[in-house]
């Protein structure tokens, strides 16, 4: 389903929707309110801004160095080209080590990946642990934002789906009461895993280590815990230095959510006596990506979700209207590169406000690169045939000034004459407002007859 | 000092009294200004859709129209910001929004305007965070705003506060109809904060906006008037 058909949908709840608007703009607020605490916040984007376009610049060797230092470290790195050869390496891991279960903390690589459904067509039991994810996983739906994933849902939503699998009382909306049952349900599965899989934030060039940050400490008690410890990384969460986590954290946590920091910044370096770790390096399109000289900075993305908080359209559509395990605008020019077919309508979805671009704590320019995607799309031939015909008679009329004043006016003259042409089912516009009333004259006539000796 | 107007499609066909306040306002303002009669559009609609390959003929036009100007102004900050960016002519003077060109280059400090009402600002998107015509409230930066500043220089306004004072509303170019709900829905809630905050003319220097906000007000049924910024700092009674 198209963006435009889903948010159609989503639209038809009013009530909801107005929900979903204010509670995402009051993230919003909380962001603005913490970022503005700090009166060098512009020139901190700036240096994550550069710090990230010189890891695109030296992938090659900062990759290198991370792998030399982390295999230095005790831990066994593996690269997989795709999202096939990740979730086969991932399954390797489990088979090799008679495992059938695993705990996973919050990783969008793995959604990118479709990894739960994999693993469940090959008889591996999944358990998302951050508690949102846990939610959409136990209501079979994706996650639809990518730091807040069941952000779509209310207390009454979350309520009836614990009632149905995890036995809580029937009405029983009480969110403390809900999150004690989801804490002892985790906490039964944290202890049966032997083997937890997390993403990664950040992972460090110079020493090999990788930092995962979580709200819920859901990634430090799987991995303490379980004796196979495996991190999924795309490969442009590559960080020169360790001291640059004082800039990134510092702006992860603000953008995101509004906090100064999140609760768990976990920093992982070598696996403990005993257990085995490891990291997966993930392409799966980003090499792809690198090379489009226009889309190339998308790489900078640390995933805090701010552009889709502000975003006035995905707050008005929801994140599953983006059909992407990463929706909003940052999902909107990643997707594309993934498969232009299937996502063609993604870089449509936006009025172009650019409020995204401002909010990043990166600086990707998102709005430019939806225009830019817009030309690159038509041009590969990803537009509708009816759409193609009428932009070439509109470019036509505005070429040819004769054919523009005698269009506008009889225009203006059917407008004023026959209403009913344009005030109709047919026309979008119609149907929730009115038209333009056309005047006699245009600006043009009245400068004819007023200004022009 | 040589003007050139230009009046953007719509305003041309749809809203000439914006095109003329401009005028007038301009002229008052004692500037030489012409408006070359067969200019038609910037080709932003094109452009936006995706299909800026195409509309070479149309910049083509445009250009050919306005060489011989000093500066392009027009009351259009969607307009200005694509001829700016797309379209490849480059006057001695620079292209300007109409506010923007007040401000900056004529630096006006007081203006002959008397309007005695509740005015509420809506700001455009392509005017405010493409032109920076105004301090974006995602910046952690010092505010100022060029529309407000001139729109304080009237007599007996009294500016609205609004609660998003910088949120789009939903207009977008053809994403007006491709995206018929968000885009409405947009629309609603921008209007609900000038009626919850008491605007009477909600104003604004971008007429696609205003449009597709007078629309919403008209099928609604609200008593809010809508007028363009260039009719409000030429008014006089």
């Amino acid at each position: 389903m198209q963006h435009s058909e889903a948010a159609d949908i989503f639209n038809k709840d009013v009530e909801r929707t107005t929900w979903h608007d204010e509670t995402l703009w009051w993230v919003r607020q909380k962001r603005d309110k913490v970022a503005f605490q700090i009166p060098e916040w512009e020139s901190l984007r700036e240096t994550a801004s550069q710090i990230k376009n010189n890891v695109l610049s030296n992938l090659h060797d900062y990759l290198v160095s991370f792998e030399e230092q982390a295999i230095r470290n005790g831990v066994k790195v593996h690269w997989a080209a795709d999202a096939e050869e990740h979730n086969q390496i991932v399954l390797s891991i489990l088979r090799e080590n008679n495992i059938n279960s695993l705990s996973k903390s919050k990783s969008m690589l793995t959604e990118e990946c479709h990894m739960n459904e994999f693993l469940s067509h090959n008889g591996i039991d999944v358990i998302d642990t951050d508690l949102g994810e846990r939610i959409v996983q136990l209501r079979q739906e994706p996650p639809s934002h990518i730091v807040m994933p069941a952000i779509h849902l209310k207390k009454e939503d979350v309520s009836d789906t614990f009632h149905e699998h995890l036995n809580t009382e029937k009405g029983n909306n009480d969110p403390q009461y809900l999150t004690e049952v989801a804490r002892h349900h985790l906490r039964e599965k944290f202890l049966e895993r032997k083997l937890a899989l997390t993403g990664v934030n950040f992972a460090v060039a110079e020493t090999g280590e990788f930092v995962v940050c979580t709200n819920e400490g859901n990634a430090d008690m799987g991995a303490h815990l379980a004796d196979v410890h495996i991190a999924c990384m795309g490969f442009e969460k590559i960080i020169p230095k360790r001291e640059h986590l004082g800039v990134f954290l510092r702006l992860l946590a603000r953008s995101a959510t509004g906090q100064p920091i999140t609760t768990y910044s976990s920093h992982f370096r070598k696996p403990r006596e005993g257990q085995q770790m490891h990291i997966v390096i993930v392409d799966n399109g980003r090499s792809t990506q690198l090379g489009r000289k226009d889309f190339r900075n998308s790489l900078k993305c640390i995933r805090c979700a701010a552009c889709m908080n502000t975003c006035p359209v995905y707050r008005r559509s929801g994140g599953h209207s983006y059909h992407n395990a990463v929706a909003g605008p940052i999902g909107s020019i990643l997707a594309p590169n993934l498969d232009m077919t299937k996502f063609a309508d993604l870089p449509f979805a936006s009025t172009l406000c650019g409020s995204c671009s401002n909010v990043c704590p990166v600086k990707i320019d998102i709005h430019d690169q939806l225009y830019k995607w817009r030309q690159v799309l038509v041009q590969s031939g990803h537009a509708p045939t009816v759409k193609k015909l009428g932009m070439k008679a509109m470019n036509f009329t505005f070429s040819h000034p004769a054919a523009y004043q005698l269009g506008g006016s009889v225009g203006r003259k059917i407008m004023k004459a026959l209403p009913f042409l344009v005030n109709n089912g047919m026309n979008p516009w119609f149907k929730n407002r009115e038209m333009p009333e056309p005047p006699s004259e245009s600006f043009r006539d009245w400068y004819k007859k007023n200004r022009k000796k | 000092m040589k003007v050139g107007l230009f009046i953007p499609c719509y305003i041309d066909q749809f809203y000439p009294q914006v095109g003329v306040a401009t005028l007038e306002l301009l002229e008052k303002l004692g500037c030489e200004v012409g408006f070359p009669l067969n200019q038609t559009c910037c080709g932003q609609p094109m452009a936006n859709s995706g299909f800026e390959h195409l509309a070479g003929s149309c910049s083509q036009l445009f250009i050919d129209n306005f060489s011989e100007f000093d500066y392009i102004v027009s009351p259009s900050g969607s307009c200005t910001l694509h001829v700016k960016e797309h379209v490849g002519i480059h006057p001695k003077g620079g292209i300007y929004e109409l506010t923007e060109f007040i401000n900056d280059v004529l630096k006006i400090d007081k203006l002959d305007a008397r309007f005695p009402h509740k005015v509420g600002l809506h700001q455009s998107c392509h005017g405010q965070r493409g032109l920076k015509l105004s301090q974006m409230s995602e910046l952690n930066a010092p505010g100022f705003s060029k529309p407000e500043k001139l729109l304080r220089m009237v007599d007996g306004l009294d500016l609205v506060t609004l609660d998003r004072k910088d949120e789009c509303c939903g207009f977008g170019g053809t994403f007006c109809v491709t995206e018929e709900a968000v885009s409405v829905r947009m629309g609603i809630d921008r209007v609900r904060d000038h009626v919850k905050n008491g605007t009477e003319v909600l104003t604004g220097g971008d007429t696609s906006c205003l449009m597709h906000l007078e629309g919403i007000i008209r099928r609604e049924k609200l008593p809010l008037k809508v007028m363009h910024i260039a009719e409000i700092l030429n008014f006089s009674n």
